[in-house]
């Protein structure tokens, strides 16, 4: 597949994979691809993030290689590790007389070595470089950051045994953040960014539709209503869009076609998970639900 | 841009405005813009826009500052043509009043436009201004210098620091699990014989702390002395600070200037509601809703200081604090009138909070404050009996 030659044509091919985003995260994508720069995005939790990298990945006909992060995460984990087993086993298997240099040589050569996500986005022979997903990067420490900002600025990475291997071809970076701690600005300033918002109810109407197509239309416009009234209620933890598109998917399992309020009483916890969000909303389900039903 | 030659000085001077309205938009995303704008097609406005947006913002407070800077900058020049100011939108940017000077009388424009009364950085959240809220701006620059001196070079001298935790990445230590790497290293050069173990722990962290301070009329005496605090914990101690009288202001970004002074000064400046009225219930709900998941991962302390006065209603301020002791590692109060004599715990809302926390201390002097430190230094990594 050829490379997007405009912005409106990401946001077409978005649109044919069912992904409904802003022109602003086409145009981000669009520069991240032309200027060769990362593209970092934030946003509240389940506003399709990681899923915008996933189809980024398929407008390109490219491979997705995903690291999700976590506390502690190293490079062991990240970048590569040696077989240690097998190297072990490989040396016990050998005579007396054999010479350990070769043997040496022989288990520290890409046959032992296990690659990661971060050494495979980089040393591939895929025919279009691949879609390098780093999700959450919040979770991560600054030690990793760090070892990050290097990896970016010139896609190489050097192994003591083997040598230094540089991308032919380097990746297409997406970084995603839910920001539960500040990422540092040195890391961001090597990247473009990209802010996902809630979408507005038309924006998200069409998602539901594209998404989960089982839900009726009239469901789809008022669980996407309903959704977006929560929204501006004081919550502990707001819906995302990913928590509309599960409302809606239960709601048409439940075989319905409009909300009522003891549908959405039964299946609150779709949107809502804390309890004390769901005690709360619980009383004021019925005035919601007209609410949703007259948009 | 070979059709408009014109636009590489404006972009230039388009990047000076952020910088004054403190953007990062160095020589290195000039660049990037330059380049962004060559492969797009400039003449769609919300294109052209979004490209520098991608190239100049890299948080969610900064959108504001920038649309309001593009506004301003990329606008045509009759303010009432359609593609001028949206509706709700603002043109006020965080500067200096010389700067916005400057910049008006280099756009043209009437120098209220830059600089109004409101412009100042975007507070924390957006939960609005309530009628009783008493607006008043209080001056820190009050405190003698000799004074400041005195208080902060006791603060910084304090020998304690903050307990550690075990995070989860692992280090070569004498005891602990087994090190497969090390170890299966080390027996390769000896024919695959397992010759010597090597070990590895979890390395230890401090805990980061979270101050909330309440910053209303009746701690009024005490807001200085306790800014002053926080500024000398933020010089060596991972911490986030908010302040609150009637609303929640984040004050981290402010107080990690090294000038105690300036500190101050900013604090002052950014916090809009100094010696307001309190509500701590309110205050409290909005960390929990929009800062608790950001600032309480990594076993987080957290430590409210307030004379429990409060205007709120007590049932809510025993719920926020109820989902707010659940996320944190410690929840720890800090009263100043505790130090007083006779004071018991009988207001309102203090009544309403007492049950709920972990430990309630005084903070009325540095003595005080270093009681604090020596409860931070010896907590251990269990949670505290509840």
């Amino acid at each position: 597949m050829t490379a997007p030659a405009s912005i409106d044509e990401i946001e077409r091919r978005l649109r044919e994979r069912r992904y409904i985003g802003d022109r602003g995260l086409a145009t981000s994508i669009f520069l991240a691809l032309k200027l060769e720069k990362p593209l970092f995005i934030e946003g509240e939790a389940g506003v399709g993030k990681t899923e915008a990298a996933k189809v980024m990945a398929e407008v390109l006909g490219a491979r997705l290689i995903r690291l999700q992060c976590y506390e502690g995460i190293d490079l062991a984990h990240a970048v590569y590790e040696w077989n240690y087993p097998r190297q072990l086993l490989h040396i016990r298997l050998l005579g007396e007389g054999e010479d350990r240099k070769t043997a040496e040589r022989e288990i520290f050569s890409h046959e032992f070595l296990l690659r990661r996500p971060l050494l495979d986005a980089i040393d591939n022979d895929d025919a279009t470089a691949p879609v390098l997903l780093i999700d959450e990067i919040d979770r991560s420490d600054e030690e990793f950051e760090a070892f990050l900002l290097e990896l970016l600025s010139d896609f190489q990475v050097s192994i003591p045994e083997i040598g230094t291997i540089k991308a032919k071809k380097p990746p297409f970076v997406v970084i995603t953040s839910n920001r539960t701690r500040e990422v540092h600005d040195a890391l961001k300033r090597r990247c473009l960014y990209h802010w996902i918002d809630y979408p507005d109810l038309e924006k998200e109407v069409e998602i539901v539709r594209a998404r989960a197509p089982e839900a009726a239309d009239g469901l789809a416009r008022e669980v996407a209503a309903l959704v977006q009234g929560l929204r501006g209620m004081e919550l502990y933890k707001v819906p995302g869009v990913a928590e509309t598109l599960d409302w809606a998917r239960s709601l048409a399992a439940l075989g319905a076609t409009r909300i009522d309020a003891s549908l959405v009483d039964a299946t609150l916890g779709s949107a809502l998970k804390y309890q004390e969000d769901l005690e709360r909303i619980r009383e004021q389900v019925p005035a919601l639900v007209e609410k949703a039903r007259g948009a | 841009m070979p059709e408009r030659p014109d636009l590489l000085p404006r972009l230039g001077a388009f990047a000076r405005l952020l910088h004054d309205a403190g953007l990062e938009a160095g020589p290195r995303r000039l660049t990037d813009a330059t380049r962004a704008l060559t492969v797009i097609d400039i003449k769609k406005e919300p294109d052209f826009r979004g490209a520098l947006r991608s190239v100049f913002v890299s948080r969610k407070d900064e959108i504001p500052i920038f649309e309001a800077a593009f506004d301003i900058f990329w606008a045509p020049p009759n303010p009432h043509a359609a593609a001028g100011v949206l509706p709700g939108r603002t043109r006020a940017l965080p500067m200096s009043p010389e700067r916005a000077k400057a910049w008006s009388n280099a756009l043209g424009l009437s120098s209220s436009q830059l600089n109004r009364e409101d412009s100042r950085t975007v507070p924390a959240t957006s939960s609005g201004y309530s009628a009783e809220e008493l607006l008043r701006h209080k001056d820190f620059d009050a405190m003698t210098w000799q004074e400041t001196e005195q208080v902060r070079r006791l603060l910084e001298q304090a020998p304690w620091r903050v307990a550690e935790r075990r995070t989860r990445r692992l280090r070569a230590a004498r005891s602990g699990g087994i090190d497969l790497r090390r170890t299966a290293r080390h027996a390769i050069r000896s024919s695959g014989e397992l010759v010597r173990l090597f070990r590895r722990r979890p390395r230890m962290r401090r805990r980061p702390l979270v101050v909330v301070c309440d910053v209303s009329g009746s701690m009024e005496r005490y807001s200085r002395l306790l800014m002053i605090f926080a500024h000398a914990i933020a010089r060596r101690e991972d911490l986030e600070a908010f302040v609150f009288s009637t609303r929640l202001t984040r004050i981290t970004r402010l107080l990690r200037q090294r000038d105690l002074d300036r500190a101050l000064a900013s604090v002052s400046k950014g916090v809009h509601d100094f010696s307001g009225g309190t509500r701590i219930g309110d205050a409290l709900a909005d960390f929990n809703r929009h800062w608790a998941r950001r600032v309480l991962g990594h076993g987080a302390v957290v430590i409210i200081i307030s004379d429990g006065w409060d205007r709120g209603n007590p049932e809510q301020l025993t719920a926020e604090l109820i989902h707010l002791r659940r996320s944190a590692h410690r929840l720890i109060w800090l009263n100043p009138l505790l130090g007083s004599e006779g004071y018991q715990p009988l207001t309102r809302g203090m009544a309403a909070a007492l049950p709920y926390c972990d430990d309630f201390l005084a903070a009325h002097n540095v003595q005080a404050l270093d009681d604090l430190g020596r409860l931070l230094a010896g907590l251990d990594s269990r949670v505290a009996p509840r």
